[in-house]
């Protein structure tokens, strides 16, 4: 809450964007004392990742301190603390956290936990819960990333400018060490991306990071080795085509269950054993997840990064 | 021993964030911010270990790339504003 | 053969956790830029490798240690690539090392390179 507090405080930016990234291992960290794992795993990804580069990269097209607000803030403090007060009366009548008498410990719960090892077959209860209990949520979490990258390719696009040097790196200096190094890793961080696809079945993991581990090697890669580099390795037109290909997947096999005469997003008519179904269903989304958050967060790295200022 | 190691890793993380706080230029946030990163892999490892958490190394992993890129990231969008002087395209240097 | 695996895992802890702490307040003490990278990169390479070993040791075979010993390499590689870069962007960028006084009667060395 500090860190919170002095992000709050502070009119530096760039340091506001830094003690973001130092909030954000925090939470994952506590996540992990509270034993959400996919969660701090998602968090750690995201947050310290993705988010800081992208916080950076529009820092960079924008001012680095804060503006003073001209405004006199007393009509939104009044609208935030009537919002605030209307929200925490309609929780007051919601069940108290972890209350073991509440409806969804008594009958939603209780059949996720005993029936889940039996129905779907996989020892990742929530990875089971995600993907194939609430299969449909999903689809929406999904769909809605995928929108957000069509928004970002509406308002901002991808710019080819004129002036991008592929090859030659923002970071000062000949960074001969840095280029080698990240030669080697970037093969490891792929690597290790595939294991959290696959790997999200047994333990932690799953789609959404992968993709976004996925995502960040090749960010990583336009980094350290120039403007644009990424670029000419991935066109921003497969990249196009593969986040609509992971939405796809994911719709696909829902309308395949339709088509075969169960409810839409039914894994068991995928295979004659329902488990087996299960299986296979939670693997297919799983890999249009992937998909499409690595499309997605590639193409938003690209809009922003590949701007200078002049070309706002 | 474990429990020594944690309450000395949270100490060190501790130092860094004042660093984060007093550093007069932007690089010495910069470098408190990759320390406690660092710092930060190795209390997840340990803490994971002691506190017997869920796949606690494959977040630890996680993390230790991703203080990486991070790091990478920070210095690739700050301007080296000394380094605009002399050059004939100050725009140029994103 | 457990007492002795035992200790050398306290002491790998320990000179972890020893390393751990002085790169910390280097990083506070120090007066400038140059001299705080050299602290904290020098020190919390060693430290972490010390600190995963004496975690490991701790450990019976597994698939865990293997991720402990891949923890392990990741960071040894990394954490001075990324320091390395740190200070050759910010020597680049124009920023120097804090230079003593040239001009003491006591010899006249310790001018540091810029």
């Amino acid at each position: 809450m500090l860190i919170a507090v002095a992000a709050i405080r502070l009119s530096d930016l760039f340091a506001v964007v830094m003690l973001f990234g130092v909030y954000s291992l925090l939470t994952a960290a506590l996540f992990m004392d509270l034993d959400a794992v996919d969660v701090a795993f998602t968090e750690a990804a995201v947050g310290a990742g993705v988010t800081t580069v992208l916080m950076l990269s529009s820092l960079h097209l924008t001012k680095r301190w804060e503006a003073l607000p001209r405004r006199n803030p007393v009509l939104s403090l009044i609208v935030v603390s009537v919002t605030g007060a209307a929200l925490v009366y309609a929780v007051l009548d919601a069940p108290g956290l972890g209350d073991p008498s509440a409806p969804v410990h008594q009958h939603v719960t209780p059949r996720y936990i005993e029936q889940g090892q039996a129905e779907v077959g996989m020892p990742n209860l929530v990875t089971a819960v995600l993907a194939s209990y609430r299969g449909y949520d999903t689809f929406g979490e999904t769909v809605v990333i995928f929108a957000a990258g069509l928004a970002v390719m509406l308002l901002l696009g991808i710019k080819d400018d004129p002036r991008l040097r592929p090859g030659e790196s923002a970071i000062g200096g000949d960074q001969l060490v840095l280029r080698s190094v990240t030669k080697v890793l970037i093969p490891l961080i792929l690597l290790y991306g595939l294991y959290v696809q696959f790997h999200g079945d047994f333990g932690a993991g799953g789609g959404f990071q992968a993709g976004v581990i996925f995502a960040t090697a090749f960010v990583l890669y336009d980094l350290v080795f120039g403007e644009g580099a990424a670029r000419a390795v991935v066109p921003p037109g497969w990249l196009h085509r593969l986040a609509a290909l992971g939405v796809l997947i994911y719709g696909g096999v829902g309308v395949y269950s339709l088509l075969a005469g169960r409810p839409f997003l039914d894994y068991s008519a995928l295979a004659d054993d329902p488990v087996h179904g299960q299986h296979l269903g939670v693997l297919l989304v799983e890999l249009g997840v992937g998909i499409a958050v690595f499309s997605v967060v590639l193409l938003i790295f690209y809009a922003f990064a590949g701007r200078s200022r002049s070309h706002r | 021993m474990l429990t020594a190691a944690i309450i000395a890793i949270l100490v060190t993380m501790l130092l860094a964030l004042i660093r984060i706080f007093l550093g007069p230029t932007e690089y010495d946030r910069m470098l408190a911010a990759n320390s406690f990163g660092t710092k930060t892999v190795l209390l997840i490892a340990l803490a994971g270990y002691v506190l017997q958490w869920n796949s606690y190394l494959d977040v630890a992993l996680l993390y230790a790339l991703l203080n990486f890129v991070g790091t990478i990231a920070v210095m690739r969008f700050f301007e080296y504003r000394n380094a605009l002087e002399g050059r004939d395209d100050p725009e140029s240097v994103v | 053969m457990t007492a002795i695996l035992e200790l050398v895992s306290a002491i790998c802890l320990l000179l972890g956790s020893v390393l751990c702490v002085t790169g910390g307040i280097g990083l506070l003490r120090m007066p400038d830029f140059f001299s705080r990278v050299h602290a904290s990169g020098v020190t919390e390479t060693l430290a972490a490798p010390l600190l995963l070993a004496g975690l490991a040791l701790q450990m019976d075979w597994s698939l865990d240690l293997v991720k402990v010993a891949m923890i392990l390499i990741l960071v040894l590689a990394t954490n001075p690539t990324a320091t390395h870069a740190m200070a050759k962007a910010t020597l680049h960028g124009g920023q120097r090392p804090l230079e003593l006084d040239r001009d003491r009667s006591t010899g006249g060395e310790g001018a540091s390179k810029p």
